[in-house]
C-alpha cells in the first residue's frame, strides 16, 4: 500500500475494539488508519481469523470465529489498514505543527516512519499478568496465551506431556483448544484458593444473566470430563537442568512432582498500558485486578486530549465490551472532529452501549473468583522478578530496605525493568512488591515511568527518518513552552 | 526513604536534593555542620540520577576550568569520599574531528588552553584514535583527548553523596516542595506543602526551580528549563573504552561497562517542568543517530532500549550561577549548569559549603555570579 502520512483518526491495534472502531468512523466518513502489529487482523483473541490454518470451526470454539464477522465489515468500510505495523512513539509537543495534531513513530519491515494524526485511539488489548514462580524462565515454560497463539496462527503446539497451571477462564478455554485439536493435556493445576467461590457469590446475579455463563459452563464440564483437574494449588514450581523437566506442587501442604514437557501457565489478563503510559495518560490502580489502567471516561476520553482509548487497554472487559467500547469511542470521536452532532453521537451510540451493559455482567464475578492469589503474584526468594535483567525477588525485597521507594529508584539500584520488554513482565510484580515490603498501598508506590520508544527500534531506523528543516539546521534547539 | 529530623529547622536548609545539594549537605556535614535538604521528589530525580554521567574537564568553558580540575581531584578518590566507587571509570574522553573545519576548531581551542596555562587537554592523532577505537569511521581527523577524564554511574553518584552526608549528620527529606520564602528576625522560613521550616542559613541548589526561588529574593535570572535528550541501545560486545564527543554536530557517546551504549549530546525534548514532564523529540533523535552512524558505521544495527531526559535549568551563556546571593546576606546559589554540572558537583558542594562556614572560597567564582543577571 502507499505510505499515508496523514490520517483523522489513528488506531493502534485490530483487536476487537480497534477493529469496530475503525469500521464504525470510517463508515462515518473519518478518514481512519488502522496499525496493527501482527500480519492478520483479529488482535490476540481472534489472532489470525482471517488465516487460521485451523480450519475445523470447533477445534477453537464459536466464540473465536466470531472475529470474522468484524473483519469483513472492517475490510468494507473504507479504512485504511498498515498490519505490520509496530508504533514506539507518539509525540504530541514535539510534532512540527502541533495545532494538527500528533505525530506517530512507528515502524514497518524494519522501516521508521512518520505519520500525522488528528485524533488517535489506542485500543492495545490485554496482556497476560505475570506469572513469577521459580522456574518461569525455563525453556519449555510458557503462558498459556503464548500457546494458544501458537494453536491459532501455526496449527501448533509445543510438546507432548502437556501441564496448565493457574486461574481464570483463558486457561479452561486453551485447555478445551487443545483437548479439540487432539492433544493430551495431562492435568490442570488450579491455583483458585478454596474460599474464592464464597467471595464472588455475591456478585453472581450479575454472573447468572452473562452471555459468558452457557458457554461457559459447558466448556468447563468438557475439560473436567477429560482432564485431571487439581484444585487448591498453593505452591508451583517448575524444576529442570537447561529445560522444564517437572513440575513441584502444592496442595493442602502435601507436595507432589510430576514429569512434563511444557507448562502453560495463566492467571489472568492485565490491560497493556505502555503505549498510554508513555504518552501521559494517567492511571490508577485497581483494586480488584490488581493492575494498573488508564483513567478513561464513558466515551473512551482520557486526560489527553484528542487521545481515546478503548477495549481492555482501558481496563479489562473482555472481548464483547471491547468491540462496543471500540464503537462508542467511534461515534465520540467523530463528534470531536466535527463529524457528527452531538444528538447523533447519542443515539447512533446507544445500542453499543447496550451492548457494553450486557457484555460486563458478571465480570466482578469472575474477577473476585479469579484474583491471582499473592504468594504467586509477589515472589521471594531467587525467583525471577524482572526477565532482562534477571532480577530475584530477594535482590528487589532487599533493596527496598536499604531504602529505595518506588519502581523508578528500583530502575536505577538494580536496573530491573530496563531491559528490551520495557518492564511489561515485571511492572505490575514489581510495585506489588514494594508495597508489601512497604507496608503500603500499590498506588502510593506508583509505576515505572515509561518513555518512548517503547518498543525497540534500531538506531539505523532511527537515522533514516526524515529530515526536516527545522532538525538540520538546529544543533541544539530550544523548544519554546506552549 | 526518608529520614524525619528532630525538628523543623536546621542551621543550615538546603532546597534540591540533586548531586549539588547532596554534595554542598556532605562537604557542610564535614565541616560539622548538619544541614537539612529538602527535595520535591526523591534524591536524584531529575537531571543528577538521569544524564550521562560523563566526569569531564574537556572542552570546559574557561572560567569552569579550574573548579573542573579541583573537582577532578575529588573524582580520583571519590572512594574515600562517599564510601562508594560511583561507578566511576577513568577511561578518558575525546572530542573528535570529522571534517577539516572540526581540526580548526579543536587546533584553536588547543592554542586558547596552552595560552591560559592549560596543558590537560592534548591533540590526539586520527591513527592513535583508529588504533584505540577500531570500530570508528576511518575518516576521522584527529581530536582533543583528556586521558584523566571519564565517566560514572549518575544515580548512584548521587545516592552515595546523600547518604555519606546522612552519616555525618545531615538530613534529607523527600516529597517536600517549597511554596513561599521569607525572612523573619534573621531567620528564613521556608514554608511548603510539609509545613514551616527555618533556617539562618539558605542554599537554592534547585536547579531546573531555582529561578522561582531567585525570584522571591529580588533577583530574576533568565533560566531556561531544559531537558537533554538521551537513548540507550541494549547490550553490545564491547568495543569502546573513551567517551566520544562530537565537535561540529552534538553527540556524546559512550559504552557503558554493562555493554549497553548511551546516546547524549545535548539535543533537546521539550520539558514542562509543573508536571516533571519532557517529551522526547524523535526528530531531533533522528539527527543524533546519523551522526552516531557516520561516526561508528556498526551502531546502525544497534537497538535502541529506552530514551528519557531529566529536566534541567540551562543559562543564557552556558555557565552555571554559583555563589553568595546580590540581595540577601546567608542565602547562596547553585544552580544553571546548562547540560553540564555532574562533574562539578563535587568540588561546587565544597565551595558552598566553604562559602557558608569560612566566608570564603579558595577557588575563582566571580564569573558564576547572579549579578550578571542584572
Amino acid at each position: 500500500m502507499i505510505e499515508i502520512t496523514q490520517c483523522d483518526l489513528l488506531i493502534v491495534g485490530a483487536g476487537p475494539a480497534g477493529l469496530a472502531a475503525a469500521t464504525c468512523a470510517a463508515q462515518l466518513g473519518i478518514e481512519t488508519l488502522l496499525l496493527d502489529e501482527q500480519q492478520a487482523p483479529g488482535g490476540q483473541i481472534y489472532r489470525n481469523i482471517t488465516e487460521s490454518p485451523v480450519k475445523n470451526r470447533a477445534i477453537l470454539g464459536e466464540d473465536y470465529w466470531h472475529g470474522a464477522s468484524l473483519v469483513e465489515p472492517f475490510k468494507q468500510s473504507g479504512a485504511h489498514y498498515q498490519p505490520g505495523a509496530t508504533v514506539w512513539a507518539i509525540a504530541n509537543h514535539t510534532a512540527p505543527d502541533a495545532a494538527e495534531g500528533f505525530e506517530v513513530g512507528y515502524s514497518v519491515a524494519g522501516q521508521a516512519r512518520m505519520l500525522h494524526a488528528k485524533h488517535i485511539l489506542l485500543a492495545c488489548g490485554a496482556q497476560e499478568r505475570p506469572f513469577p514462580i521459580p522456574g518461569w524462565t525455563l525453556p519449555g515454560v510458557m503462558t498459556a496465551g503464548a500457546a494458544q497463539i501458537l494453536l491459532k496462527s501455526a496449527g501448533m503446539v509445543a510438546g507432548q506431556r502437556t501441564v496448565l497451571a493457574g486461574s481464570g477462564p483463558l486457561l479452561y478455554l486453551v485447555a478445551w483448544q487443545y483437548l479439540n485439536a487432539g492433544i493430551v493435556v495431562d492435568a490442570i493445576l488450579d491455583t483458585t484458593p478454596s474460599g474464592r467461590l464464597t467471595q464472588a457469590l455475591p456478585h453472581a446475579w450479575g454472573f447468572l444473566r452473562s452471555p459468558y455463563l452457557a458457554k461457559g459452563l459447558k466448556l468447563l464440564r468438557e475439560v473436567k470430563a477429560r482432564v485431571r483437574i487439581v484444585k487448591n494449588v498453593s505452591a508451583l514450581e517448575a524444576l529442570g537442568e537447561g529445560k522444564l523437566e517437572k513440575v513441584r506442587y502444592t496442595v493442602a501442604g502435601k507436595t507432589e512432582t510430576i514429569a512434563v514437557d511444557q507448562l502453560l501457565l495463566h492467571q489472568g489478563v492485565i490491560p497493556n498500558i505502555n503505549l498510554a503510559q508513555a504518552a501521559g495518560v494517567e492511571q490508577r490502580w485497581n483494586k480488584l485486578l490488581l493492575c494498573w489502567e488508564p483513567i478513561v471516561d464513558d466515551w473512551g476520553n482520557t486526560n489527553i486530549e484528542r487521545l481515546s482509548i478503548a477495549g481492555d487497554g482501558g481496563g479489562i472487559a473482555g472481548a464483547l465490551a471491547a468491540e462496543n467500547s471500540g464503537r462508542i469511542a467511534a461515534y465520540e470521536i467523530a463528534l470531536q472532529l466535527g463529524t457528527i452532532a452531538r444528538g447523533q453521537r447519542d443515539s447512533q451510540s446507544s445500542t453499543a452501549r447496550a451492548q457494553l451493559g450486557r457484555a460486563v455482567r458478571g465480570r466482578e464475578f469472575f474477577d473476585t473468583l479469579y484474583q491471582a492469589p499473592d504468594q504467586f503474584r509477589m515472589p521471594v526468594g531467587d525467583t525471577i522478578v524482572c526477565r532482562c535483567e534477571e532480577i530475584t525477588a530477594s535482590q528487589v525485597r532487599e533493596t527496598v530496605k536499604l531504602g529505595c521507594p518506588g519502581p523508578n529508584q528500583m530502575k536505577s539500584f538494580l536496573r530491573c525493568g530496563m531491559g528490551p520488554c520495557q518492564g511489561r513482565f515485571c511492572s505490575v510484580t514489581v510495585t506489588e512488591m514494594i508495597a508489601q515490603e512497604r507496608g503500603v498501598s500499590p498506588e502510593e508506590v506508583g509505576h515505572y515511568r515509561l518513555r518512548f520508544p517503547t518498543k525497540p527500534l534500531t538506531l539505523g531506523e532511527l537515522a533514516a527518518l526524515p529530515q526536516t528543516d527545522d532538525s538540520r539546521k538546529a544543533v541544539i534547539r530550544l523548544k519554546k513552552p506552549v | 526513604m526518608t529520614s524525619k529530623p528532630s525538628a523543623m529547622t536546621a542551621p543550615v536548609i538546603i532546597i534540591g536534593g540533586g548531586l549539588h545539594g547532596s554534595s554542598t549537605a556532605l562537604h557542610l556535614a564535614r565541616a560539622g555542620v548538619p544541614a537539612l535538604v529538602l527535595e520535591k521528589n526523591y534524591i536524584g530525580r531529575h537531571a543528577s540520577g538521569v544524564n550521562a554521567g560523563g566526569v569531564r574537564t574537556l572542552s570546559r568553558h574557561l572560567a569552569e576550568v579550574p573548579l573542573s580540575l579541583a573537582s577532578r581531584e575529588i573524582w580520583l578518590h571519590i572512594q574515600d569520599w562517599v564510601d562508594d566507587d560511583c561507578g566511576f571509570d577513568q577511561n578518558g574522553q575525546m572530542r573528535v574531528a570529522e571534517n577539516e573545519a572540526d581540526v580548526t576548531t579543536l587546533r584553536t581551542r588547543l592554542q586558547t588552553m596552552l595560552a591560559h596555562g592549560f596543558t590537560h587537554e592534548q591533540w590526539i592523532e586520527p591513527e592513535e584514535i583508529r588504533s584505540m577505537i577500531p570500530a570508528i569511521t576511518p575518516s576521522i581527523q584527529g581530536g582533543l583527548i583528556v586521558r584523566e577524564d571519564g565517566s560514572a554511574d549518575p544515580y548512584r553518584t548521587t545516592r552515595a553523596f546523600r547518604f555519606k552526608a546522612q552519616s555525618l549528620g545531615a538530613s534529607v527529606m523527600e516529597g517536600v516542595s517549597v511554596q513561599t520564602i521569607a525572612r523573619e528576625n534573621g531567620q528564613w522560613c521556608i514554608d511548603t506543602d510539609q509545613g514551616r521550616f527555618t533556617a539562618p542559613v539558605l542554599v537554592n541548589c534547585a536547579g531546573a526551580w531555582a529561578d522561582k526561588i531567585a525570584a522571591q529574593m529580588g533577583e530574576p535570572v533568565p533560566l531556561e528549563p531544559v531537558g537533554p535528550m538521551m537513548l540507550v541501545t541494549t547490550r553490545m560486545p564491547h568495543f569502546l573504552n573513551p567517551v566520544v564527543l562530537g565537535t561540529g554536530r552534538a553527540l556524546s557517546f559512550k559504552q557503558r561497562a554493562n555493554g549497553t551504549v548511551l546516546i547524549g549530546g545535548g539535543r533537546l525534548a521539550w520539558v514542562d517542568r509543573d508536571r516533571d514532564w519532557s517529551e522526547l523529540d524523535f526528530r531531533q533523535l533522528g539527527e543524533g543517530a546519523r551522526t552516531v552512524c557516520d561516526l561508528f558505521p556498526h551502531m546502525k544495527d544497534a537497538v535502541v532500549s529506552r530514551g528519557w531526559a531529566g529536566i534541567e535549568a540551562s543559562m543564557p551563556d552556558g555557565i552555571p550561577v554559583i555563589g553568595p546571593s546580590s540581595t540577601e546576606a546567608d542565602l547562596y546559589h547553585a544552580f544553571g549548569f546548562s547540560a553540564h554540572g555532574f562533574q562539578l558537583g563535587p568540588i561546587v558542594g565544597k565551595i558552598t559549603a566553604d562559602l557558608i562556614t569560612q566566608g570564603q572560597t579558595d577557588l575563582p567564582i566571580l564569573p558564576f555570579s547572579i549579578s550578571r543577571f542584572q
